[in-house]
Order: structure tokens, then C-alpha cells, then sequence
């Protein structure tokens, strides 16, 4: 049964280490001017949620979308976790994170979910694949998170409570590809069923 | 109609203001001190999309020591951060600078994709006052305002009275007004608002569709002060209502 979620749906930026290897340089700089300390999360509303083998959208002024393979969280009942399930979280390309990306990760229909909910499994043994047009372009090793799973959503309970339903995204590895109208992208990972989107030009 | 969302006798009502009491949905009369306050927002079928402003005062950017923003800067909460009116707020032991922000919240009433500004206000269902605090100790320039700033569990008080839009004929001549233990501390109109109601609705539903129940909190102007353990914090908002808040240190 596909999964869909009835919660908010929180990302987490920087939590793979190779992401905050990539920015290391700039955090001591203006505007960041220290590295972070709390986890840096984000939200992707109701109005981005695309199922699995839905068209995502892009607008004319979008020449290219980043592509954020990761896994969400699902809560369940007083902070037990429900599963995991596969995400794309796309964005529009930018470089600086110093105010909230709402204008680059809000787009509708610019979060891909699915398919099925997976109960079990230790998310640091997940490693997701994406390909693009069926060549393999990317992967993520959760093994590889600043914050395991279970500590980041210790963190995050330090100062806000994840409800029943809503879903923690675990982050996306740097080097994230870029995809274009036309594509078709697979998010894949080893026990979970794969999600896959394609890219459409935007109604006019 | 002034319409709100109670819990009397164990059981959840919609309510509306008649006569300076509530008229729960079933007919019957409450004082408005033997119920419990909720955010006076009908539940969503999907997650409700809570967009809220910083610095959209010319004379908060300033305070700030900001320039005013070229563009609306917005940062999202979820729905779990609301409260109701009447309610208390956390204030975790130690921090140095915790203050309320009196915004009027826009509550959309029609699914709004790619609206223009001439036709906006035909997308607003009514309004409410939202304080929106902030704990300043846990600012960092990490998507700014971050998340462990502006979206706490307790810290957006909202209400008490969800107003028809069509009853505030002029939502961009306002007058806000917060009171800290009955003091005046900040005073404002949301006629100084940088981004009005009508640009906001264009900005936001030209690449996001906002849907009934979502809500837009428009920023705060001058006069934040920090807020201590008791501090019972009254932000008012000229004929939309005066949300009460409690402060408890935790």
C-alpha cells in the first residue's frame, strides 16, 4: 500500500558528513560565521507532496532541478518510529543557506514519496541509489550521517516534539545531481520499494 | 462573525462570540473563562502550510539593525507549535532573551495558486492574532530563523477568535497593541507592514497553491522586550481580538 503522509514533513540540511566537509570552508565566514550547533531542518509542506509515478512540475525559470534522495522518518504514536520510506526531495539549485529555503524547496509538487512504508530496518545500513533515465547517477550511505537517525531525532526532540504521522527527513548526501524536464528519476534502496518521479514542464 | 474552537464539559465545540459570551455550536452559552481555548482553525484534511514573516516592519527591520528586506523573508512552522488563547508558553530556564511578536495571521479561505494582488482578498477567509515568540539565545545563521528559534512546542499562541474576512474592511489600517502585566510595550499598525496581505498572496501562490485553512503570519513591528516567568503577555489587534498568554519557565 502506498504510503502518504499525514504529518509535517521536516528535512534536515547538513546531516552528511560529506555535505558539511563541502561547506567547511565558508561557516566560519559571513553570513554563518560559526558552524551550526542545533539541527538545521526545514519543512516541506503539503502542497510539495507528489506520489510515486507522479509528474513533478518545474517552472519555465527553472533550467535544472536538484535531486535530494533520502529517507523520511515516520513517527509514530509518542516519538516510537512507524518506518521509513524513500523521498526525493527536490530543490531549486542554490548556494547560500543563510535564510529559509522556502522559494527554492516549497514548489508544488517538489517532494516525491513513496511507495510503500518499510517497518523495521536500521537506517544506517540504508543506502539509496538514483537514477536518472535508468543510468546511476548518486548514492547515500546512511552510515555516513552527522547524526545517526536516532540521535538526530533526539536533538530535535530537545526543542520541538514530533508527532504521530509527522516524518523526519534523515538528509541528502552532497553532490547531489541535477535533472531536467523529460527525466524520469528512480530513488532506490536495498528492502525498500522504490519511488520513482518524472520531470514535466509546468503548465503555463 | 467572530468564530473560535473550545473545549467545554471534555468536548470540542465551534463557538461563536455573541454578547460577550460563546455560543457553543449545540446552542448552548459558555463564559469564556470555563473553556479551554483552542487555535480557532477547523481542522485541514492535509497538513495545514503555516507561512510566517520576519522583518516586515520597516521600523522591526531597523531594530533589528536589518535593512528592510527586498524580498518577503519567510521561514514555516508546523501546526504543532500552536496553542490556543489562555494558554501558557515554555520558557526554558536560563535563556537570556525569549519575546512575543504581535502579528496579524492571514487564514486562507479559497485554494490560491498564482493569484494576482487585485484579486487576493477574494482568497481570505478571515484573521487572527498570532504571537508568534522567539528565543533569541538560539539564533543561528543557518536558515535563519532557524527552526529551534521559531518552532517550539507552546510558542505560537493563536486566536481567540477566527474573524470573517468579510468583517475587517480595511486589514491593512490596523492597529496592534501587546502588554506585558497590563504595560503597553509595543505599538504598531499594519499599515507600516513592508509586504502587504495582497503582495504576500501573489508572492507565496505563484509557486506554492495554498489551501483553506493556511495561514500567513505577517511579521511584528517595534517594541519586542524580553518576557520572564508570569509575565502574563496580551496581544491585541484592533477588531480581530486581544490573545491572552502566560509565561512559564520550564
Amino acid at each position: 500500500m502506498s504510503y502518504w503522509p499525514t504529518g509535517t514533513v521536516y528535512g534536515a540540511l547538513l546531516n552528511f558528513r560529506a555535505e558539511v566537509e563541502a561547506l567547511a570552508p565558508q561557516m566560519d565566514q559571513p553570513p554563518y560565521k560559526a558552524p551550526p550547533k542545533a539541527p538545521v531542518l526545514y519543512v516541506k509542506t503539503a502542497n510539495t507532496w507528489t506520489p510515486s509515478g507522479g509528474a513533478v512540475p518545474v517552472p519555465a525559470h527553472v533550467p535544472e532541478v536538484e535531486v535530494g534522495a533520502t529517507v523520511g522518518m515516520v513517527m509514530g504514536e509518542r516519538g516510537t518510529v512507524a518506518g521509513h520510506v524513500l523521498m526525493n526531495d527536490f530543490s531549486v539549485p542554490h548556494t547560500s543557506f543563510f535564510r529559509p529555503p522556502v522559494k527554492f524547496k516549497c514548489l508544488d509538487g517538489f517532494l516525491g514519496i513513496g511507495g510503500a512504508l518499510r517497518t523495521g530496518g536500521d537506517p544506517a545500513s540504508f543506502v539509496v541509489e538514483v537514477r536518472i533515465n535508468g543510468e546511476l547517477r548518486h548514492t547515500a550511505d546512511f552510515s555516513q550521517l552527522v547524526r545517526p537517525a536516532a540521535r538526530l531525532l533526539a536533538d530535535v526532540g530537545e526543542f520541538m516534539t514530533l508527532r504521530a504521522g509527522d516524518v523526519l527527513l534523515l538528509g541528502c548526501n552532497a553532490g547531489r545531481p541535477l535533472a531536467k524536464v523529460g527525466q524520469r528519476i528512480e530513488v532506490s534502496a536495498a528492502g525498500f520499494e522504490p519511488l520513482f518521479n518524472t520531470l514535466v514542464k509546468e503548465a503555463a | 462573525m467572530k468564530n473560535a474552537r473550545v473545549i467545554f464539559e471534555g468536548r470540542t465545540f465551534d463557538a461563536t462570540e455573541r454578547d460577550g459570551q460563546l455560543l457553543l455550536a449545540d446552542g448552548r452559552a459558555a463564559a469564556f473563562d470555563v473553556v479551554t481555548w483552542l487555535p480557532p482553525l477547523a481542522p485541514t484534511p492535509r497538513p495545514r502550510t503555516i507561512l510566517a514573516l520576519g522583518l516586515n516592519y520597516a521600523d522591526h527591520a531597523k531594530e533589528l539593525e536589518f535593512k528592510a528586506p527586498e524580498e518577503p523573508l519567510v521561514f514555516i512552522k508546523g501546526e504543532g507549535a500552536l496553542i490556543g488563547h489562555r494558554q501558557r508558553t515554555r520558557r526554558p530556564a536560563g535563556v537570556q532573551f525569549m519575546h512575543y511578536e504581535c502579528e496579524l495571521a492571514i487564514v486562507i479561505g479559497r485554494t490560491a495558486r498564482r493569484v494576482r494582488r487585485d484579486d487576493a482578498y477574494d482568497f481570505i477567509g478571515g484573521y487572527t492574532v498570532a504571537n508568534d515568540y522567539a528565543i533569541r539565545d538560539y539564533l543561528e545563521n543557518w536558515y535563519r530563523p532557524n527552526l529551534r528559534v521559531k518552532n517550539r512546542d507552546t510558542c505560537t499562541p493563536i486566536g481567540p477568535w477566527l474573524v470573517d474576512a468579510a468583517d475587517v474592511p480595511d486589514p491593512m489600517n490596523l492597529a496592534l497593541t501587546t502588554t506585558v502585566n497590563g504595560t503597553v510595550t509595543q505599538r504598531g499598525s499594519t499599515k507600516d507592514m513592508i509586504f502587504d496581505a495582497p503582495f504576500l498572496i501573489e508572492y507565496f501562490s505563484a509557486f506554492m497553491t495554498l489551501q483553506p485553512g493556511d495561514l500567513i503570519l505577517t511579521g511584528t513591528p517595534d517594541g519586542v522586550v524580553d518576557c520572564r516567568h508570569g509575565d502574563v503577555v496580551v496581544t491585541e489587534i484592533e477588531r480581530i481580538g486581544a490573545l491572552t498568554n502566560t509565561i512559564e519557565e520550564s
